[in-house]
């Protein structure tokens, strides 16, 4: 069996791809439905853009449950520290979520035009706000939150859902919508054809600008903040979970400290800036599906970006550092990571297989023709 | 009255939201497996009418699934927003098979559906049935996890307490994923998925019937349900959920609580088929029992005696006395990790840890509890008798109902005589809400029977709940409750929608 402390970091790493694989899969529904109401001018334009993701949507979000399982078993602590911390935002994302499906199998089935305008904004919602609030957590994250451990590692924590927007954190939000704006918009210009696609190419371009410049913005911010946490004393990499041994104290701008350790690491942003502006430059390209994995590296530098900012922690605490989670102490045990290794390794290629396969089956741009002639079966 | 608490609305919630979901599970997982037979014989056959029906039970299906995927992301999310201590407590064990869950099974059938609805035209007929049958193996797959998750929660096997993590932790992936209840659970929960598609399927076919139209159509998809239904019925009565009742303490506590069995009685216990369970009073009158029966099916033998209440509460006493010292010996392991005796005592005692736990209701420090406060928590382990013994027999006399149904079915098929028998396709419509009455209070018995335990014998529900503020919880709850309002609501209007449009093509 693998060391501990290597398992602890392999989950660390998988903990990340999922993060990826929700933000680059399930990003493009997400971007698609913020987009609907102002790409679509005529009810099929917007039928059009509905059915783009109408197969696959089910399956891509299956990427945040998977997710969210995962971090259950392989970081228990931190699944229940920020699922109930988080209470009010989680809730609003289950709202956005619930929503979601009944719009896209609701939508087209009754003939108003209000009717449908309803739902379209509806879809939009269901977009934007599990985009904002997955980038609010985010520079919730960075700034830390008020989280307290007693004996039993039972937590305590004091904050609402007021707290949680403040300003770093809405830029963080701003951050997570452009980049899944601009990302839906380049998805929308592979699946559809003519006037709709330019319009898609267009907004991408705006959207990839606004992204690059929100995310320097960000960085900067963090920059010229006095944010961060280091560990003084007590963490075991290879130790058994306890998230009361360690000690931490703030420490103003050690979450930039990992970049000049690990020079290789400051790839990360420089890719989460390059890859937004070659997706703007490229906006005019054929090569569109360039530009859609252009756009996927992207999102996944801007999440690789927090990762590497923040290790080793995952969830710091600002009112007790000592009680912040990280990679050492909110693991779950050996068997149970190796366990679960195990399982992604054998499963998750296979997972990756087929899913190509459905969109290889499902290949090529839907268009007013095919929704006009498929008016009952198509959404 | 006094208010709800934390702990209250928390639960209810949970019931609320965990119950509503399993409105869609059961009609899926049928539903899934009667499309892709359909599917099949179409294949085989060639003919049309049987492509017909596949595609007019899959558009039923797929309305359904979409709101079993809605609802089913609301109960994962749940145990970090609204369990955050279980999910500490129990995650290193319980999140496995939920992950797995969503990596081998979920992915497989919402990666699929997609392709089924929109794929006709793209795929050859073998590979759509391919795919059809993907989707109804992910969902079967999905169950087959889900279950082996909730099954740990009735017996924890296969993990251990660890008191520097101050959680379980998994000992044995094998004792998880084998652990007796879930097997017998898997079959039990399946086969009624499937009994709930089949008579989804005879009371829309008789509808039609009724009304005679889309008169081969529903002929054809009845003789389907009737047949998959009596087997899935026969298998739900007969493999029952009965074999996993005796493995654990509080499995034994559920069978005498869904039998109102106040005393041990003597071997082969009797069977009580109806009776007036008194809690207050600890007894139950007016039984009619049937002799040797309940000793039979709990025991498989003449000779083991069934535990009654009075006699599992000793031995809860008995537990929550053991589990004090353990408790005592965990506080002081928490100051001083080094503590050697500490240690010895807690891995004696560690077994009934758990118990000790139920006197935080009453005690801050178990250690301090009275005689009374100890009678009080072992008390606490009777769940609440009246309902869950007569949720259980109306579970049971829907589940003969089924066979009865399906089998006259059956033979008026057989005979050709369905389309004639009116007053059995009057039956079989307002046999429709019947699996779900079934299937829910299923559940009811299952879970308020567990009660007080969240993972029998180790945690309390109690304790298990996220110290969030009650406003918090006031809101999800009115939140869920609106929203799933307005999707049933959705639901029952498109599901009627095609219903009333009936399957295209088909002979009117």
């Amino acid at each position: 069996m693998l060391e501990f402390a290597t398992l602890k970091v392999i989950w660390w790493l998988l903990l990340g791809v999922l993060l990826m694989g929700f933000a680059i899969m399930d990003g493009f529904d997400l971007g698609v439905g913020m987009l609907l109401p102002f790409l679509g001018r005529t009810d099929t334009e917007r039928r059009v853009i509905i059915n783009t993701v109408g197969p696959v949507w089910e399956g891509n979000q299956v990427w945040l449950i998977l997710g969210g399982g995962a971090i259950f078993a392989a970081w228990p602590a931190l699944y229940a520290a920020s699922f109930s911390g988080f209470y009010l935002a989680m809730l609003l994302v289950l709202a956005a979520l619930i929503l979601r499906p009944v719009g896209f199998k609701f939508r087209s089935k009754m003939p108003g035009h209000r009717w449908r305008a309803s739902w379209d904004w509806a879809l939009f919602v269901a977009g934007a706000v599990p985009a904002l609030v997955f980038g609010v957590a985010m520079g919730n994250l960075l700034e830390g939150v008020p989280l307290h451990y007693d004996a039993d590692l039972r937590a305590t924590y004091g904050f609402g859902l007021l707290e949680l927007l403040n300003p770093f954190a809405i830029l963080c939000g701003a951050v997570s919508v452009a980049m899944l704006l601009s990302h839906g918009a380049v998805y929308l210009s592979i699946k559809t054809t003519g006037e709709l696609a330019d319009r898609a190419r267009r907004v991408s371009r705006t959207a990839a600008l606004l992204w690059a410049a929100l995310f320097v913005a960000a960085g900067v911010w963090l920059w010229r903040s006095d944010l961060g946490l280091i560990i003084t004393g007590g963490a075991v990499p290879g130790g058994t979970p306890n998230m009361v041994a360690k000690t931490a104290v703030h420490s103003a701008g050690a979450w930039l400290a990992n970049y000049a350790k690990y020079p290789l690491t400051a790839f990360l942003p420089v890719a989460g800036i390059g890859a937004p502006l070659l997706v703007a430059a490229l906006a005019r390209s054929r090569a569109r599906l360039v530009v859609f994995v252009l756009s996927s590296l992207g999102i996944a530098a801007v999440i690789g970006t927090m990762g590497a900012s923040l290790f080793p922690f995952l969830l710091p605490s600002s009112s007790d550092p000592s009680s912040s989670l990280t990679v050492w102490d909110a693991s779950s045990s050996q068997r149970t990571l190796g366990i679960m290794l195990l399982a992604v390794a054998l499963l998750l290629p296979v997972v990756i297989a087929y899913t190509a396969w459905v969109y290889h089956v499902l290949r090529g741009p839907v268009t007013a023709e095919y929704v006009d002639a498929n008016r009952e079966t198509t959404y | 009255m006094s208010l709800p608490t934390l702990v209250d609305l928390s639960r209810l919630q949970f019931a609320l939201t965990a119950m509503y979901h399993f409105l869609f599970v059961p009609l899926t997982l049928g539903l899934s497996v009667l499309v892709a037979v359909m599917e099949s014989v179409f294949v085989m056959t060639g003919r049309t009418v049987w492509r017909d029906m596949t595609r007019f039970w899959g558009i039923l299906f797929g309305i359904n699934f979409a709101m079993g995927v809605a609802t089913g992301i609301t109960m994962e999310f749940q145990f970090g927003m609204n369990w955050a201590y279980y999910s500490h407590y129990v995650g290193d064990v319980f999140g496995v098979p939920l992950a797995i869950e969503g990596l081998m099974a979920f992915f497989l059938e919402a990666t699929f559906i997609g392709l089924f609805f929109f794929g006709w035209d793209r795929l050859s007929r073998r590979r759509h049935l391919i795919v059809t049958w993907l989707v109804a193996i992910g969902s079967n797959l999905s169950a087959l996890w889900i279950l082996i998750a909730n099954a740990w929660m009735q017996n924890p096997a296969g993990a251990r307490f660890n008191p520097v993590s101050m959680r379980m932790e998994l000992e044995s992936i094998r004792e998880v994923i084998f652990n007796p209840v879930a097997q017998s659970k898997f079959v039990h929960t399946v086969s009624a998925g499937y009994v709930t598609g089949a008579v989804f399927v005879l009371a829309v076919s008789a509808l039609y019937l009724l009304k005679g139209r889309h008169v081969e159509f529903a002929k054809r998809s009845a003789t389907v349900a009737a047949s998959f239904g009596l087997a899935a019925a026969l298998s739900v009565v007969v493999l029952g959920d009965e074999s996993g009742y005796t493995i654990t303490e509080h499995q034994k506590m559920k069978i005498a609580a869904i039998e109102g069995l106040w005393h041990t009685e003597p071997p082969p216990a009797p069977f009580t088929i109806i009776g007036l369970p008194d809690s207050a009073a600890h007894e139950t009158r007016a039984r009619l029992q049937v002799p040797w029966l309940l000793g039979l099916i709990a025991t498989r033998s003449l000779d083991t005696p069934v535990a009654g209440i009075f006699e599992l509460v000793d031995r809860a006493r008995g537990r929550i006395t053991a589990g004090i010292p353990a408790y005592t010996a965990l506080r002081t392991l928490r100051q001083d990790p080094n503590a050697v005796d500490a240690r010895q005592v807690l891995l004696e005692h560690e077994a009934d840890l758990g118990y000790a736990l139920l006197l935080r209701n009453y005690v801050d420090d178990p250690a301090q509890a009275t005689p009374a406060q100890i009678d009080r928590a072992a008390w606490d382990t009777v769940p609440s008798v009246g309902p869950i013994f007569w949720s259980f027999r109306v579970m049971v006399g829907c589940g003969f109902f089924f066979i009865g149904l399906f089998a006259t079915g059956f033979y008026l098929a057989a005979r050709r005589r369905l389309e004639s028998s009116r007053r059995f396709l009057r039956v079989a419509l307002w046999a429709l809400p019947l699996p779900w009455v079934a299937a829910e209070l299923g559940w009811f018995v299952a879970e308020h029977g567990r009660q007080p335990w969240a993972i029998e014998g180790v945690l309390p529900t109690f304790l298990a709940v996220s110290p969030v503020p009650i406003g918090n919880v006031v809101a999800s709850l009115t939140v869920f409750i609106a929203f799933y309002s307005v999707l049933a609501v959705v639901d029952v209007f498109l599901l009627r929608k095609y219903v009333r449009l009936g399957p295209r093509g088909a002979s009117p």
